[in-house]
């Protein structure tokens, strides 16, 4: 379980959340929508403690992110992260990426760790560029081997920021049938995305983020279909 | 021999001596002045510019001041002054690391800064400690784009240390200069200097080379 308590953050004088509280249980899909400048991507590098937060705490597993004697490397073990640019790293062959911090930070055998890096491209659908270099992908299948590479690390969370946001149209939706997947699979995911329809199809709840405060949030159908948010109201307008 | 030379085999010999002298000072200096090199760069880069202001002082100093006029005053400091009694090889190999390290320094630094800060943020998300991301993503990254300039100090640094004559080490160009002394055929002399000069560049610059055209794979 994700447990955020009245948490807030700046960026000097930006005050990008200003006391998010909000808790995602096991299982759970949650999708956060918003403009941009909403909060809505920091407060998932704040969730993995890539960003320290100004006041409030952060809890997984009942574990405060932010607190001192929190072992982060450890903690970041259990919530992959995909960001919006792949990052792929270039001087490793497709296999070697998803491999790399499972025999680091996992200390998995070179063997076993090859065994579950082939098991997730292949789940993602990258089981035949094994041995290819990144910069021989597309933005799409580079995305996906980033997505393996999280799960590779048999994370219990999922957090996902704006995936497909850096895509050409038309390979969005290969990565989007993947996240499909994995929420399918029980995942518990947290994606913030601009992808409305995928929004809708996939979440058990929506989250809807307006200049750093959390403005609505609800099951899809109700949160789309009937906003209660004046701003919300807006941001639907504008994007349908 | 092709024409009329007093140059003997023993001669050549010599001449060969001061190449690996020359090949000894060099390797030396930029094993040990890559290594502080690192050291320093990935210092000046973690730490920022601001804390980093008194070693970049003091190597701005290395490299601003000629080599010669360094030798010449850390020989006089180490052996008159603290009394050490020192080979001038030491004092060479010592000034001469230290003159690399403050180059590969700014090498490796500006290596460093060319790692994409989303791609080590991606590591350090997969839970790679800062040792781990440094180790497996900085570096291998960061010598892909500072091998062309690494190289191009390592052969400045060979080409410089024939200045250690000044602290009495017989190098390659010095045998040079003492045959040329005794037989009076300097341009002779110093085309085969020259091509003993290219023997040993050559390999290294090739090496590069077929580096650069490995890693591009990639």
């Amino acid at each position: 379980m994700i447990e955020i308590e009245n948490v807030h953050k700046s960026f000097g004088n930006l005050k990008v959340l200003k006391g998010i509280d909000l808790t995602v249980a096991k299982g759970e899909v949650l999708t956060v929508i918003g403009g941009s400048g909403s909060g809505k991507s920091t407060l998932l590098t704040c969730i993995n403690g890539l960003e320290p937060i100004d006041s409030g705490r952060i809890l997984v597993d009942g574990i405060e992110v932010h607190a001192k004697s929190t072992d982060l490397n450890k903690l970041r073990q259990k919530i992959g992260i995909v960001f919006q640019q792949w990052n792929a790293f270039p001087h490793l062959t497709v296999l070697e990426n998803v491999m790399l911090a499972q025999v680091k930070v996992l200390k998995r055998s070179k063997a076993q760790a090859e065994a579950e890096a082939a098991k997730q491209l292949n789940h993602v659908g990258l089981g035949d560029k094994l041995k290819v270099y990144p910069s021989r992908l597309s933005g799409g299948q580079q995305q996906r081997m980033a997505i393996a590479r999280a799960l590779a690390m048999s994370p219990d969370y999922m957090l996902f920021d704006e995936v497909t946001s850096a895509l050409d149209p038309q390979l969005v939706g290969e990565v989007l049938d993947t996240l499909r997947m994995l929420a399918s699979e029980g995942m518990t995911m947290i994606c913030v995305t601009h992808e409305m329809k995928f929004a809708r199809e996939v979440s058990d709840r929506v989250a809807f983020f307006h200049q750093g405060i959390m403005a609505e949030i609800a099951a899809p159908e109700q949160l789309f279909d009937a906003p209660k948010d004046p701003e919300l109201q807006k941001f639907l307008a504008a994007t349908h | 021999m092709m024409f009329d030379t007093a140059l003997t085999t023993n001669d050549l010999i010599f001449l060969a001596k001061g190449a690996g002298m020359t090949l000894i000072v060099t390797g030396i200096s930029v094993f040990f002045g890559t290594i502080l090199g690192i050291v320093f760069g990935v210092f000046r880069y973690q730490v920022g510019p601001w804390w980093a202001a008194p070693l970049t002082f003091v190597l701005d100093i290395f490299r601003s001041i000629p080599l010669l006029i360094q030798l010449v005053l850390a020989n006089a400091f180490v052996t008159t002054i603290i009394g050490w009694r020192i080979s001038g090889f030491t004092v060479a190999c010592g000034v001469l690391s230290l003159y690399t390290a403050a180059y590969c320094a700014e090498i490796v630094r500006g290596g460093i800064e060319s790692v994409p800060q989303t791609l080590r943020r991606a590591a350090r998300s997969l839970g790679m400690t800062w040792g781990q991301d440094m180790t497996s993503i900085v570096l291998p990254l960061a010598t892909r784009v500072a091998l062309p300039s690494w190289i191009g100090l390592a052969l400045g640094v060979m080409k410089d240390s024939a200045l250690v004559f000044i602290v009495q080490v017989v190098e390659l160009l010095k045998s040079t200069q003492i045959l040329i002394t005794r037989l009076q055929e300097p341009l002779f002399l110093l085309m085969i200097c020259g091509l003993f000069y290219f023997l040993i560049s050559f390999p290294i610059a090739r090496f590069g080379g077929y580096l650069e055209k490995r890693w591009s794979n990639d």
